[in-house]
């Protein structure tokens, strides 16, 4: 590659003296292709807010045929497995020993109250992970409601439900089917280009501070903001690699629908790429420090992107101390809108805005990268 | 006659720095100073004289905190790029590319500083061929020895022909070979492209090549003219003495040392003493023909040397009356010898080796050490001193061979024998948030000494050493911190005492000071094992081996390793290092076309 002839002289050397050092520095290198793909697999597969199979303990004090048919519904469901009970106290004795996570009991009144309508089922949860069962609190409710409606079809339609009652009938949008990769996916798309751009960047000046070889470099006509672009350059190639990875494993590897275009997904990828090696390039020169700079890498870009951007918890549910934080990082910003690009479609208000964000974000930073570089030792 | 052009003017140039926790330090103090075009002027100073911090202000990395600084007619503060476009820096530590080649680092020096295709080929071909780097063009710079990088670091700068050239101590911690050959490369420039430079050394020999000199110290110019000149300052006031034959040059050296009221300085060299008198007691001989008695001495020539010495004495003088950096004492208490006494030797070395996989960094190598001796190893970087060093101290176990210290096998019992060595690292392992009184607590108390013992042993060491007790030895200015790193290591009082390159970043005032340490200690029956990069220091040693590339060239006193060399009495240990190095060079080379 003859990068001459496309560069400056200056700017291509130093271009072509970042790319040999990338590519001779095998850990680096490792971490660039390697990590992404290894976040990839553990996301995609690994992560994954969805119940299935779980074990609940049905109790049957009421062994009439109503009682059987109101609980029917649990076995069809591929979402639940019941076990039998004989007893409450042994249904308890499974929730503790773990076996189950839930307790269906049908009390033995259950008949003569439905008969007057109005029949009691008691669902106990273990609440020590909540979220899988306030996922399973649906899941029992859906497949208890399904088999009242299956009565009440066989009825006539008429007199299951009483007069003036209301039915809810619920739709998911975007992610009919409630699956977690489908949000995960596109999130991690955020957490890999904020990985490779924090980390991988952040060693980089903090190196030649080390080794002394900025204090050289400095002194030739080499201006700041050409060392920042030629170091931007090669890592910017390694992200868009690692970017085509993500959405190759979105699209085929998880089936991820790509509701909004393409060109306008990779384009603000690219745009939050360049901005999160420019921070890690900033907290480079800032810290001069490998160690140093490494640790606040990850501290501040990674972590509260994990955290903090939406990437899995919802931020309007946060204290609105931390959601101040989280509008002041970038990754919200991307995270917002590359879920949004990719399960809703294209918003065209949104993408401009976030991309406006995005932009200011990449020029501070950019013009930090090169302050920080001004050829001054102290 | 035309008036040489200025390619550097400071006026009142000052530079302060922020020291922890508050207060500031003045690096450079309200300098005035012209440097000449076409010239080659050195920078003369101990460490923290303020010479790279001068050097980095002319370079235009650091900002003045006072005063004016034109490089080159252009004001560096103003415009820093403009200068730095036109001059070529190389820094102490020069940055190089160690995953880039030899050839891919000057290619990009070259871009950087635009120089074109047809002249570069020219240019990298005569610094390839000086530097002797021609057959090295595809090997990774972090894989080239010391001295090859530093002339690597040299080609690189000079690229191109700069209209001033800039050198931060281009030798130091370069052994005497590559040094010259780095001398060399600057002096053909300067004779053939009338190159402006500025270089700043601690060798006094580096500062009598050039036609400029300026001695800093603290911060300050103590002086500004040629070489000559500074020459003069001592003439008449340096004489040489010959020791009785039955007493060792370092104890005749130690004698004139402590008699501070007559004499300003005095060193071994080549089996004698050479000192400088103080100028008001030449008036008053009696007293020194009392201190010399029947000693035969006489006048010589002055050098360079006698003159800085001089100056630095006369700068400290004023500057502290006596805060005691100069004088420690003498006497060093030493544990009442309790072994066997005898002709045994302490140390004993047979056919020792040590590979690190394929590479031999030792070769069978065998000698012995004598009590109360001072034993040095020399050898340029790589050579294998730090291994062998390691090995004696038991903190490398030996491939094969025979190891004693102390009456001790090594291979059996290195814990008995580490009770009774003591051990400088190079990098002194101090602790620098703690106070000097907590490190020797430390060190005694990791050493086995506990409760009354111990108070009483550090109480004595901060005597001796002249240490405060409650100073943070983070803090300490380079000589006391070796200092305290020396009384780190005679806590416990062993009877051998291991130093790795003790003296290096450490003032000529504060060496002297230190030899008069071990002088006193091998006086006391301490056996002291040393290596050092100062040839110059080998003048203490009663015995040295120079090693290279892992192998033993010569063992002997300083006198028969000079000899070994087939030089004279004005052969210095620096010439006689070179000789020997070179000649077991060529013989292997010589043994390899055979083969």
């Amino acid at each position: 590659m003859n990068l001459s002839a496309y560069l400056p002289t200056r700017l291509a050397a130093l271009v072509r003296k970042e790319i040999r050092q990338m590519v001779r520095d095998r850990s680096n290198l490792a971490v660039g292709l390697l990590l992404p793909f290894a976040l990839i697999l553990l996301f995609g597969y690994g992560l994954s807010f969805d119940v299935t199979n779980a074990p609940v303990a049905v109790v049957m004090e009421d062994r009439s045929p109503t009682a059987r048919e109101a609980v029917s519904g649990l076995e069809g469901s591929g979402y639940l497995s019941p076990l039998a009970a004989s007893s409450m106290a042994e249904a308890e004795a499974m929730m503790r020993a773990g076996r189950v996570n839930g307790i269906v009991r049908v009390p033995a009144d259950f008949s003569r109250l439905a008969a007057s309508g109005g029949a009691p089922i008691q669902l106990v949860l273990n609440g020590v992970d909540s979220t899988t069962a306030s996922t399973m609190e649906g899941y029992v409710t859906g497949a208890l409601a399904s088999a009242g409606l299956r009565r009440a079809d066989r009825q006539g339609g008429k007199s299951a439900a009483a007069p003036g009652a209301v039915v809810l009938e619920q739709r998911m949008w975007f992610n009919e089917a409630g699956v977690s990769t489908w949000y995960l996916v596109p999130g991690l798309l955020a957490l890999v280009m904020t990985l490779i751009g924090a980390f991988l960047t952040s060693l980089l000046v903090a190196r030649e501070w080390e080794r002394g070889t900025l204090e050289s470099l400095f002194v030739t006509p080499v201006r700041p903001i050409e060392i920042v672009i030629a170091k931007l350059v090669p890592y910017f190639v390694i992200g868009a690699i690692d970017l085509a990875l993500c959405l190759l494993a979105a699209r085929f590897l998880f089936q991820v629908p790509m509701r909004g275009s393409l060109s306008v997904i990779i384009g603000t990828s690219l745009l939050y790429l360049l901005v999160s090696l420019a921070l890690g390039l900033m907290i480079s020169g800032v810290t001069r420090n490998q160690f140093q700079a490494s640790q606040l890498a990850l501290l501040a870009s990674f972590m509260p992107a994990l955290m903090l951007s939406g990437f899995v918890f919802d931020l309007r549910n946060m204290p609105v101390v931390v959601q101040v934080v989280s509008q002041v990082l970038p990754a919200t910003h991307y995270m917002g809108m590359i879920k949004t690009l990719f399960l809703a479609g294209d918003n065209a208000a949104m993408v401009l805005k976030n991309s406006a964000i995005l932009l200011g974000y990449a020029v501070v930073l950019i013009y930090g990268c090169a302050r920080s570089l001004r050829k001054r030792l102290e | 006659m035309s008036v040489p052009e200025a390619t550097v003017v400071a006026r009142s140039l000052r530079k302060e720095f922020a020291t922890a926790p508050e207060g500031t330090m003045v690096a450079v103090h309200d300098m005035t100073m012209t440097f000449r075009r076409g010239e080659l002027t050195a920078l003369v100073g101990p460490d923290g004289a303020g010479k790279t911090t001068l050097i980095r202000m002319i370079a235009g990395l650091l900002r003045p905190d006072g005063g004016s600084l034109q490089v080159l007619g252009l004001d560096v503060v103003a415009q820093p790029q403009a200068v730095q476009d036109r001059i070529s820096y190389m820094p102490q530590r020069f940055g190089l590319y160690e995953d880039l080649s030899v050839q891919e680092n000057l290619e990009l020096y070259a871009d950087l500083h635009g120089v074109p295709q047809d002249v570069r080929r020219e240019r990298f071909g005569r610094m390839l061929e000086m530097t002797d780097l021609t057959r090295f063009t595809a090997r990774p710079a972090g894989k080239l020895s010391g001295g090859m990088k530093q002339k690597l670091g040299l080609a690189c700068t000079l690229v191109r022909s700069p209209d001033l050239l800039l050198l931060d101590e281009p030798s130091v911690g370069v052994d005497p070979l590559s040094r010259r050959d780095l001398w060399k490369i600057v002096q053909q420039l300067v004779d053939d492209e009338h190159l402006s430079v500025i270089v700043s050394t601690a060798y006094m020999d580096e500062a009598q090549r050039c036609a400029q000199v300026l001695v800093l110290h603290e911060g300050r110019l103590l002086y500004e003219g040629t070489p000559e000149a500074l020459r003069r300052q001592a003439q008449g006031l340096t004489f040489t003495a010959e020791p009785a034959s039955d007493e060792a040059p370092r104890n005749l050296q130690a004698r004139l040392l402590d008699a501070r009221e007559l004499i300003v300085d005095a060193v071994p060299k080549a089996g004698q003493v050479r000192y400088i008198v103080r100028p008001e007691a030449i008036g008053g001989p009696a007293s020194l023909n009392t201190l010399l008695g029947d000693t035969p001495h006489q006048k010589r020539p002055e050098d360079l040397e006698d003159a800085f010495m001089l100056m630095l004495h006369r700068q400290q003088a004023r500057a502290e009356s006596d805060k005691g950096t100069a004088a420690v004492a003498s006497k060093v208490d030493v544990r009442p010898d309790d072994s066997p006494a005898g002709d045994k030797p302490v140390i004993v070395v047979r056919d020792l080796v040590r590979k690190f996989g394929d590479f031999t960094a030792v070769a069978s190598t065998s000698f012995d050490v004598a009590r109360g001796e001072i034993f040095g190893l020399l050898g340029p970087n790589g050579a294998g001193k730090t291994t062998t060093f390691r090995m004696l101290c038991g903190l490398l176990p030996a491939t094969s061979g025979h190891l004693e210290v102390a009456g001790v096998d090594l291979r059996t019992a290195r814990a008995q024998a580490r009770a009774r060595i003591g051990y400088v690292a190079q990098k002194f392992a101090l602790y620098g948030n703690l106070s000097v009184r907590e490190n020797l607590e430390f060190f005694g108390a990791a050493y086995g000494l506990r409760g009354r013992a111990l108070k009483q042993r550090v109480q004595a060491s901060m005597q001796e050493f002249r240490l405060d007790g409650a100073a943070a030895s983070g803090q300490l200015p380079g000589g006391y911190k070796q200092r305290l790193a020396m009384a780190a290591g005679l806590i416990h009082q062993p009877e051998i005492l291991f130093l790795d390159e003790p003296t290096s970043g450490i003032d000529p005032l504060a060496r002297r000071s230190f030899w008069r340490i071990i002088t006193a200690l091998a006086q006391s029956g301490v056996t002291v094992v040393i290596t050092t990069h100062f040839m110059e220091e080998a003048e203490y040693c009663d015995r040295i081996a120079i090693q290279d590339a892992g192998r033993v060239l010569a063992l002997g006193t300083p006198l028969e390793v000079r000899e070994q060399a087939g030089g004279d009495q004005s052969f210095d240990m620096s010439d006689a290092f070179i000789a020997i190095v070179e000649q077991a060079r060529e013989h292997e080379d010589a043994r390899k076309v055979a083969a």
